[in-house]
């Protein structure tokens, strides 16, 4: 499958990272092996492998306060892989050197408020509370709450939410919604070049594409 | 130094939805015609399906319109409102036809006799006070002809209701007479389009699909519709939806007669000692240049079109061109399409694909197609039910205060919802007042120094209760449809419009109106200004077809009458 392909081309050698035990202790829930589908495994393995590989544009310790927010914004859990698995923070990455270049001075401000408000709150960065604690920290910035902010911690809530979601349910070209995670979340049935009526019909849910709209070769490429 | 050009018959400025029309009727007579057009060719393979790109602004980032977006005021003793960042209309050879959506409408009878049709069945005083609105200077029976040459030459899908007064359920009962039924079937229903269909008939209304400049069969060299979605607001790599780019311009250029220089950016329009036009100025690649012409168009847009008048400064026209009797800009509107409804149901409606033109329509609260006489507004509605939904869209819509904004049950709430929700369009007669207009903003200006365009306009009383009606009638269907949530949207505020009208409005009288009823001003006969900012009504529904059939008249008008109107023609 192309998308197989693309997908190889931008992976980096396995590393090691949280063992799927660790996972499902830092989620604080008892699921039995059948509640995770058989995708979500092999996503999560990919997502820890994913945690080695360098960033382009954000610092060690800002990628990995990133990575935890993202992987509470859309968290994996019994509906299925979450925006950490489908790589939204290696799109933010990429994207902050590229088409969001003017969003870095947001970003670097940002989250050393947020690790900032999460030591003076709870005496730990972000990235090693509990799940519970983060969520609270996460609501405290949403509501405005949190202090230490450039501005108010919402707009940059708003922001990183945003994102999460444009790397999670974007074409995978850009670097997020891997293995088709957002769209197969949601139903969207893919990129597309020629619809079928059978696929505009309600009761019959249409097969995913799997596709991006690059695989197609037809069209000029969008700026990363 | 500008460099100046060899003379020309017909200067075009802005080779869009009008301009592009216009150009074929005259270079088929044999007439030698340039656009102008401030942007380039725009590249199919551009127009990827690709949610991200259009998030980030293509193509609306590019464009000459971003740097020019109008200020906007409620009204003269307001501050100005927050200035738009962002301005979807096109700049490129097709203009905003590019893109756009393609609903196709003729507008209704009703539109071109707003006053005397009112009067005649309610009485005058039902003319919203302060209301500036007139007739047409014809009716819908003038225009018949253009809409069906229009409709012939760029392509467009749908189903007649009413051929020669000879009604078919299947088409649109409430429309005007038309001479023959379109010349492609329309766009293909779909499991939502059916549903919604059905729910319409059980109120006792009647649906029907909707006419689409966006081949529903091969047509003309081009391929039928893959209805593969991202339409909105994107151009089609396949050429079926139908722009001037790929259908009246290329036929254009063909007669050997037309061509367009791009990225020529027209900068003002100029006068000879008899206070006729005499040609435009303009810049290409950092150079100014003069191009001489028996006649000007002007078809850039309603804002552009005004702007360019009012920056046209002379000793004939000292406040503007054409603006000797103070008009320019005034009579100004732009569509309602706000006050939305959005409903959520408890099962999948499978939107994803498709286009935008591609839906159902009621027409029985459009226009005066239902008795007005115990309600308070005139004008109505027409609502409209479609197409593609996208998944970064989806995936942020909203939580309808059933579930947090992320965390897990979010997420549960989107996987369940994503495909479920849909917002109707509803379009609604809007009507020009005396204090809604166009003129110069008196500090913001655009890269050039040139000032932008400020707007002062906001919804009166009509607009609002109107818009209120509507969105209980939207929710009535939605609910047929076993919608088991509604959301209803304000009406916001009356600013920058991908419909905006009036400015040079058409009409007989030269004290209330810049263009004759040929699209001629009144004032420089030799200059036509083409685009809704001729048209003094706006209906209920899109102005594009009705702006191509008065460019097709305006052009033609200028065939048959070349001798009186380019007197100096040389
Ligand atoms: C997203 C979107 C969807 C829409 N959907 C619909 C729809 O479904 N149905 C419908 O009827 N209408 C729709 N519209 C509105 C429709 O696009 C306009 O009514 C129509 O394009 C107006 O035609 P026009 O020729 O006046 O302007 P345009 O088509 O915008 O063309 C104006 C041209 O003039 C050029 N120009 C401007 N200034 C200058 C200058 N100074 N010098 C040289 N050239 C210049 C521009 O570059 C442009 O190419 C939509 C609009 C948008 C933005």
């Amino acid at each position: 499958m192309a998308y197989e392909f693309e997908l190889k081309k931008i992976s980096e050698p396995p590393q090691p990272g949280f063992s799927r035990r660790d996972l499902l202790k830092r989620l604080g829930v008892m699921v039995g092996m059948a509640a995770f589908p058989p995708v979500l495994l092999q996503t999560r393995t990919r997502a820890q492998t994913a945690a080695g590989e360098a960033f382009v544009s954000l610092t060690a310790p800002e990628a990995e306060t990133l990575r935890a927010i993202v992987a509470r914004l859309i968290p994996a859990d019994e509906n299925g892989p979450g925006a950490l698995e489908a790589r939204a923070d290696r799109y933010i990455d990429r994207a902050l050197s590229g088409a969001l270049k003017s969003q870095r001075p947001a970003y670097t401000l940002g989250l050393a408020a947020l690790n900032a408000y999460a030591q003076s709150s709870k005496r730990v960065p972000f990235a090693k509370l509990s799940l519970v604690d983060q969520d609270a920290v996460l609501t405290d910035v949403q509501q405005n709450r949190a202090t230490g902010f450039t501005g108010n911690s919402g707009q940059f809530f708003n922001l990183v939410r945003t994102h999460t979601i444009q790397g999670t349910f974007s074409d995978p070209f850009y670097g997020g919604n891997a293995n088709f995670i957002g769209w197969d979340l949601i139903g969207y049935p893919g990129a597309r070049v020629v619809v079928t009526a059978d696929l505009q019909r309600m009761n019959v849910k249409p097969a995913a594409s799997r596709k991006s709209a690059y695989d197609y070769g037809m069209f000029s490429k969008g700026e990363l | 130094m500008a460099t100046t050009l060899k003379k020309t018959n017909v200067v075009i400025v802005g080779a869009g939805a009008a301009g592009g029309v216009a150009a074929l009727p005259l270079a088929q007579a044999g007439f030698d015609v340039i656009a102008l057009e401030a942007g380039g060719w725009v590249n199919t393979r551009d127009m990827a399906p690709d949610e991200l790109r259009y998030i980030r602004g293509w193509p609306a980032k590019l464009q000459k319109v971003n740097d020019e977006i109008p200020t906007h005021r409620p009204n003269a003793s307001s501050p100005n409102t927050p200035r738009l960042t962002d301005h979807p209309m096109m700049n490129g050879v097709g203009g905003t036809s590019i893109h756009y959506w393609g609903q196709s409408w003729r507008l209704n009878p009703w539109d071109f006799k707003v006053v005397s049709e009112t009067t005649r069945r309610y009485g005058a005083s039902r003319i919203p006070s302060g209301s500036t609105v007139e007739d047409w200077p014809f009716g819908y029976d003038e225009l018949e002809p253009y809409y069906d040459s229009v409709e012939r030459e760029i392509g467009i899908s749908g189903k007649a209701g009413n051929i020669k007064g000879t009604m078919d359920q299947r088409g649109n009962i409430f429309e005007g007479p038309r001479g023959r039924d379109y010349p492609m079937p329309p766009l293909r229903s779909t499991g939502f389009t059916e549903k919604m269909s059905a729910a319409a008939r059980t109120l006792g209304w009647h649906p029907f699909p909707g006419p689409a400049a966006v081949t529903s069969q091969s047509y003309q060299g081009r391929p039928a519709c893959v209805y593969h979605g991202y339409c909105a607001g994107g151009g089609c790599h396949v050429r079926s939806k139908s722009s001037t780019a790929v259908s009246t311009i290329p036929k254009a250029q063909a007669t050997g007669r037309f061509k367009v220089v791009t990225e020529a950016r027209v900068t003002t329009i100029a006068v000879d000692k008899n206070g006729r036009a005499s040609g435009v100025n303009y810049l290409k690649d950092g150079q100014e240049y003069y191009q001489p012409a028996d006649v000007v168009l002007l078809a850039t847009y309603t804002y552009e079109n005004v702007r360019t008048l009012l920056l046209s400064k002379s000793p004939a026209y000292p406040n503007g061109l054409s603006n000797n009797h103070s008009q320019v800009g005034k009579h100004y509107f732009s569509h309602n399409q706000t006050a939305r409804v959005t409903a959520l149901f408890p099962f999948n409606i499978n939107t994803w694909y498709g286009t935008p033109s591609q839906g159902v329509a009621v027409d029985n609260w459009a226009d005066d197609n239902f008795d007005h006489s115990k309600l308070d507004f005139i004008g109505g509605g027409n609502m409209w039910v479609y197409h593609e939904r996208r998944p970064i869209a989806a995936a942020s819509m909203s939580t309808w205060g059933r579930a947090p904004e992320w965390g897990s049950t979010w997420k549960a709430f989107i996987k369940e919802n994503a495909d479920r929700q849909n917002t109707a369009y509803i379009q609604k007669t809007t009507l020009p007042y005396e204090d809604n207009y166009l003129d110069l903003d008196p500090t913001v200006k655009d890269r050039l120094g040139f000032p932008v365009i400020r707007i002062t306009a906001e919804y009166k009383d009509n607009e609002r209760k109107l818009a209120a009606f509507m969105q209980t009638q939207m929710e009535e269907w939605y609910r047929a449809a076993d919608a088991i949530d509604i959301q209803k949207g304000d009406i916001g505020d009356m600013t920058v419009s991908t419909h905006a009208y009036g400015g040079t409005r058409m009409g007989d009288n030269p004290e209330t109106n810049v263009v004759d009823r040929w699209g001629f001003s009144h004032e420089v006969h030799n200059l036509g200004i083409l685009g809704a900012s001729v048209m003094g009504t706006s209906g209920a529904r899109n102005p594009t077809l009705t702006v191509q059939a008065l460019a097709w008249r305006t052009a033609e008008h200028l065939v048959k009458s070349w001798k009186t109107i380019a007197q100096n023609a040389g």
